[in-house]
Parts: structure tokens; C-alpha cells; sequence
């Protein structure tokens, strides 16, 4: 949750959060970065199979939005869900164990990259359905409602998905419910190759809010202070009860959508012009300029990201693999079939 | 399949099959159009429609946005009023999504109205294990759609069967479910020039055999064919059976056989409980050539689980040559 208040001056996240938390941050946006270029790096060697969707270049986004969320708010998450496990803690080396399908990562081997869940911190999971996320969050606000336990879902979810029926329920019920929780449109331009002119008919996804009555608004996704700033004010009013609201992250996925693209639907120019707006360091120049880190401090910061994703690929590569024998194990709650 | 016998013959991939149907489906008939996600300038998910957007243009190889039960409901609607849409789902395990469309409507409508109108609907749906991408893009749910009156349901395995379907789909005034295997999309074979049509409802005898019928369907036929011609090497002679269409099921080939051979095995991706391979088994359970049998009916289906995702696993819940090969010798030899 945001801490201090201070100068009005100062960028939100400034004034917001304590210089700790903000190093914290920045650490969390190279972890991010760095675990994708690590399983790409993997996946290049041969070391997974399967396929996975990076968010490299959309760092701000997964961090900045979940900044203000505690252990027992709950996030539902995307397939392209990295950033978002990083954000509500995750611990790297069981994320790239899931990834080399190890019995030591998140889902046991079961799930990949698709499916990385820790409940345990409130993360309810990325999703192999486009949309999929979007009604279990606004079930888990509606239990956080009837439970009282004071805890805001943080819905993500792409510009792609707002074309899916499953968004248009899941709002109007959040909205009708009154119910305490923050969708996050990541909008990256694109649906795999399909861009949001194309695909939907509102120029901004933060417009579709209007028709369930909720606030919606758009922001730089790719500036860590104007997210926070956006989406904790979206997680303060679930907090205080006045229902859910939508916020648009604009940003931009650098990589092709998964690992069959050939980016014959959008520009090297475009793709450029995306990469000079990196969000990291973006997010080092407003700690710099704040004080809050010197330069020396941020090579630092991303060498110690550095040590803990190689120590994450150790812990990852040598786990054991499931037992085949034990493969229909989790299929039925043991007690129920007993 | 027996291409290689014959260098002459002209092959193709699976995929190229399939584009190359479409391609003659669009040339022919201004009412065909092709929907889909991604389909257009990204060429499909797995590259089956390719550069047909640049032939055709992007009124009739429209991409949708992400809606598969609006995309679905639309193909209906469009279908029902004089177009002939061919709709791909990016995978098939996403037709969760259009269920009711597909299931409420495409497949009742004729019904419902009395007959007054049809669907020609055809709708391909990427299937099947193989790929890593685990539980939500790995499904074989063939049997959830052969079991509803009103649809048609095919699996091609060759090349040629997949240009050939889906050459007869397009014809067929009912709604046609094609389930094509990712894996097989690069497989390459012999595929007939020009128009041609495979018959929907035939299944295919792919190997003649004495001793046991093994009927299968989708990527298990190549594997019951490796299963075939290792075991021959120990004197197990089997009849290998291509089921190509799960509804209407070819009752004559299937039984034909099995009064001749007296032993049936079933192989299919899908989970095995309630799934294609029950129904062949009643098929023959119900008829004469339960008589004919000498050995216990045996499945070997999807295990009773979702698709994981470590590749071991992932083999281990859908049969493989040397499951195959095993029961089918248990079969022969009197050990079931
Ligand atoms: C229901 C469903 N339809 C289609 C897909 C295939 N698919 C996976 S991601 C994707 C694009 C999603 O776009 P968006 O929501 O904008 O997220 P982004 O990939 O841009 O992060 C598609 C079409 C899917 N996984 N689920
Ligand atoms: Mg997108």
C-alpha cells in the first residue's frame, strides 16, 4: 500500500512510496526482464518446449500496477503473465522450474509458462484463455465482499481480450455488485496480429468503462509513476468500497507474440520507436533524478537481478522431474475421491 | 501414404493440403469465405491459411477479433443467409468458448425449424497433444461434438484426406467440424491435383490384416501403423482402420472387419472414458460381429487428466507405439 505523502510537486510514486520500495521496484522490472531473456535464451537452447509469450518492453505495467497490492490482494493474470508473478512476489527459480517442467516449479511441471500460480500471495494464476481471468477475478472480489476480508482483485488482462464476451459480463457484474476490483488493460497494440483498430471499435479500451458505469482511464503504460498512480487510485476506492474501475496501461510488447511470429503486421519502425521508450530505464532516470538511487546504486540494482535469475536457472535445472506414475495425482481432491 | 512407392506423385504437407482446398474452395464459389482469428497477414496460428489474404483480400479472409462465440454466431447467421463461411478456431480446445453457438444453433436450427433452412457451416479446429503448450491448447474434443445430432465430425490423417474433407465439407449443406492434428500439419504426402472429394462418413482401410482390427483415428493411425508393421515382423498380421469420420461412423468397415479379424482395439488421442473408442466398441457389442469376437474388446484412450505440461508426462497420457504394440499383442495372444 502507498506510504507517505508529501510535495504535490513530485511525480505520484515519489510521493507515494518509500525510496526502499522504489529500489524494490526497479529490481523487480530487471528480474522481470531478465527472466524473459534467461527462458528465451532457454528456449533458443532447446531447454523448453512449448511456447511462451514475453512482456519484455511492458516492465512498468506488470510492477507499477501491482505496487500498492499486499499478499492477501489477489491478482488473476494473462499469457503473458511474468511480470505480473514478479510483481506479487513470486520466487524466480520456481517460476523457471515450472518453465524446464520440473516437480520443483509452481504447478509441479504441470501448468508451464501459461499457468504460473502461487496462491500463497494472492496469485490466482495466468491463463491460457484469453479472457479467461477476467469473471474469476470479479469472483474472487465478490468472496473478498461476502468474506470481509478487505482484499482488491487485480484483474490484468490484453487490449485483445476486451473483444471477448467474458470481459463485457465480467464488468457489468463487478459494476452491478458494487464489487472491489481493478481491471488492467494492457494495451500493447495488438492482439497477436490483429491491432485494436482493427479488432475493436472504441479508440481507447479505458472508453468501454463508460458502459458499466465504472471510471476508466487511460495512461503512459510505460511510466511506472503514472501507472501507480492510476491503479492505486483504482485499488483505494475497491478498498473503500465504491466499486470497480478500469485502467488502460498503453505499452508495447518489443518481442513477436509468441515464438511463430513472423511481425509481418506491424513496422521495424514502430517496433524502434517502442524500444527507445524503454521502461526501465525510464524508471531508473526518475529514481536518479530523485535521489533515491545514483548510477552506481542502479548498476548494482540490475547486477544483483542478474545473480538472482542465474541462481534461479541453478535451483530450476537441477529439481527433479515429476514422477510419470503420478501424473493424474492432482486431477480430484484426494479427500473427495477417497 | 504410400507415397514413396511412387516418386512421381506430387506431395504436399498436411497444412498445404488444407490451404490449397480452401484456396480452391474461395476460387469456386464466391459465397466461401474464410473467418478466423489471425488468419489474414499472420497467416494462422499454425500457417494453414498462409498467404491466401493476398489472393483473396481481407473481405474474405476475415479476421475477427478475439470472439469466439460472436465469430461462431456470426458464421451461423451468415451461413443460414447465403455465404459459405469456413471458420477456424485457433485451437480447438477455444470452441469451449462457441459452444453454444456451435451446439445450440448451428447444429439445431434445421431441426428446430422444421427443416426450412440449413447451416453449410464448416468449422476447422487445430487439435491434439504434442506441442508443450499444455492443458488449454492440447485438447481432443472430438467426442464432445460427435455427440450432437445435426453435426458432422471428421479427423482427417493424410494429406489427401485433409484437401478431400474439406473439399466435401464446403459441399455439404450441414454443418462440418473438422478436427485436424497439429502435429500432422508438416507431415507430407501425396495429395491429387485439382477438385476431388473425400466421402464424409467412410473410414479407410489403411492396412489389411488377418489376426486383430485396430481402429483408429487422427495421428493414432501413423502410430498404429508402426505398431502394424513391427509386430508383422513377429507374425501379428493387423487391419489397420483410418475411422476419418467420428459422425456419422462407418458401422460397415469397422464391423466388416472385425467379423473377419475376431479381435478390435480401439486407439484414439482423446480420453479414452467416454470417448470415440466407446463407441466403436458398442458399435460392434451391438451387432453380429460381437460373435465373431475372440478376445475382449480393449481402448487405449487419453489418460483420465488433463494435458501436462513436462514433455514426459505429456507422452505418457496419450498412447504411444509401444502401448500400442502391447495390447495388441495381449489381444492376439489370449492375455486380456
Ligand atoms: C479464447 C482464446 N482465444 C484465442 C487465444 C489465442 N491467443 C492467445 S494470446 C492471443 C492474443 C491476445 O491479445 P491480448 O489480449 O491483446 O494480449 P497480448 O498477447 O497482446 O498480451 C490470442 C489470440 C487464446 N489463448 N484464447
Ligand atoms: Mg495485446
Amino acid at each position: 500500500m502507498p506510504e507517505s505523502t508529501q510535495d504535490t510537486n513530485l511525480p505520484y510514486a515519489i510521493r507515494a512510496y518509500s525510496a526502499e520500495r522504489l529500489r524494490d521496484a526497479l529490481k523487480k522490472m530487471y528480474l522481470v526482464r531478465k527472466f524473459e531473456e534467461g527462458a528465451e535464451d532457454s528456449y533458443m537452447r532447446g531447454l523448453i518446449h512449448g511456447t511462451m509469450h514475453l512482456s519484455i518492453g511492458q516492465e512498468a505495467s506488470a510492477i507499477g500496477s501491482t505496487m500498492g497490492l499486499t499478499d492477501e490482494d489477489k491478482i488473476t493474470s494473462t499469457h503473458r503473465g511474468h511480470g505480473h508473478c514478479v510483481g506479487k512476489g513470486a520466487d524466480l527459480g520456481k517460476m523457471f522450474a515450472e518453465f524446464f517442467g520440473k516437480e520443483t516449479g509452481y504447478c509441479k511441471g504441470r501448468g508451464g509458462s501459461m499457468h504460473i500460480a502461487d496462491p500463497s500471495k494472492g496469485n490466482l494464476g495466468a491463463n491460457g484463455i484469453v479472457g479467461g481471468g477476467l469473471p474469476i477475478a470479479v469472483g474472487a472480489a465478490l468472496s473478498a465482499k461476502r468474506l470481509g476480508t478487505g482484499a482488491v482483485t487485480v484483474c490484468f488482462f490484453g487490449d485483445g481480450a476486451n473483444n471477448e464476451g467474458a470481459f463485457h459480463e465480467a464488468l457489468n457484474m463487478a459494476a452491478v455488485w458494487k464489487l472491489p476490483v481493478v481491471f488492467v488493460c494492457e494495451n500493447n497494440k495488438y492482439g497477436m496480429s490483429t491491432s485494436t483498430e482493427r479488432s475493436t471499435a472504441v479508440k481507447n479500451i479505458a472508453e468501454r468503462a463508460a458502459a458499466y458505469a465504472m471510471p476508466g482511464v487511460t495512461v503512459d503504460g510505460n511510466d511506472f509513476s503514472a501507472v501507480t498512480e492510476a491503479v492505486d487510485a483504482a485499488v483505494a476506492r475497491a478498498r473503500a468500497g465504491d466499486g470497480p474501475s478500469l485502467v488502460e496501461n498503453v505499452t508495447y510488447r518489443w518481442r513477436g507474440h509468441s515464438k511463430s511470429d513472423r511481425n509481418r503486421y506491424r513496422t521495424k519502425d514502430e517496433i524502434n520507436e517502442w524500444m527507445g521508450r524503454d521502461p526501465i530505464p525510464a524508471m531508473a532516470k526518475l529514481l536518479m533524478d530523485h535521489h533515491i538511487v545514483t548510477e552506481d546504486d542502479v548498476a548494482a540494482i540490475e547486477a544483483e537481478a542478474e545473480g538472482i535469475i542465474k541462481d534461479a536457472i541453478e535451483f530450476a535445472t537441477s529439481g527433479p522431474d515429476p514422477k510419470v506414475e503420478e501424473v493424474i495425482r492432482d486431477v480430484y481432491t484426494p479427500e473427495a475421491t477417497a | 501414404m504410400n507415397a514413396q512407392n511412387k516418386p512421381e506423385l506430387r506431395e504436399l504437407s498436411y497444412a498445404e493440403a488444407i490451404r490449397e482446398a480452401m484456396d480452391i474452395a474461395l476460387e469456386d464459389d464466391p459465397s466461401v469465405l474464410l473467418m478466423g482469428e489471425d488468419i489474414g497477414v499472420y497467416g494462422g496460428a499454425f500457417q494453414v491459411t498462409g498467404d491466401l489474404v493476398d489472393k483473396y483480400g481481407t473481405d474474405r479472409v476475415l479476421d475477427t477479433p478475439i470472439s469466439e462465440l460472436g465469430g461462431a454466431g456470426v458464421a451461423v447467421g451468415a451461413a443460414l443467409t447465403g455465404l459459405k463461411p469456413i471458420f477456424e478456431f485457433q485451437f480447438s480446445d477455444f470452441a469451449a468458448l462457441a459452444m453454444e453457438q456451435i451446439v445450440n444453433q448451428a447444429a439445431k436450427v434445421r431441426f428446430m425449424l422444421g427443416g426450412s433452412v440449413s447451416v453449410p457451416l464448416v468449422m476447422r479446429f487445430p487439435a491434439g497433444s504434442g506441442t508443450g503448450a499444455a492443458a488449454q491448447h492440447s485438447q481432443s474434443i472430438e467426442a464432445w461434438l460427435g455427440h450432437v445430432p445435426g453435426l458432422k465430425v471428421v479427423q482427417p490423417s493424410t494429406p489427401e484426406d485433409a484437401k478431400g474433407l474439406l473439399l466435401a465439407a464446403v459441399a455439404d449443406p450441414d454443418p462440418v467440424m473438422i478436427f485436424e492434428h497439429k502435429i500432422l500439419y508438416k507431415m507430407k504426402g501425396h495429395v491429387p491435383e485439382g477438385y476431388y472429394t473425400t466421402p464424409i462418413g467412410k473410414a479407410a482401410v489403411r492396412r489389411a490384416g488377418k489376426d486383430v482390427t485396430i481402429v483408429a483415428t487422427s495421428i493414432m493411425v501413423h502410430k498404429a501403423m508402426e505398431t502394424a508393421e513391427k509386430l508383422s515382423a513377429d507374425g501379428i498380421d493387423a487391419e489397420v482402420i483410418d475411422l476419418r469420420t467420428v459422425r456419422p461412423m462407418d458401422r460397415d468397415t469397422v464391423l466388416d472387419s472385425v467379423r473377419k479379424t475376431g479381435r478390435l482395439v480401439c486407439v484414439y488421442e482423446g480420453v479414452k472414458t467416454l470417448g470415440v473408442g466407446a463407441e466403436i466398441s458398442a458399435m460392434v457389442a451391438e451387432s453380429d460381429a460381437f460373435d465373431f469376437l475372440d478376445a475382449p474388446i480393449v481402448r487405449l484412450g487419453g489418460a483420465e487428466c488433463p494435458i501436462p505440461y513436462n514433455p514426459e508426462l505429456e507422452k505418457a497420457v496419450v498412447p504411444q507405439v509401444p502401448d500400442i504394440s502391447a495390447a495388441v499383442r495381449d489381444v492376439v495372444q489370449g492375455r486380456v
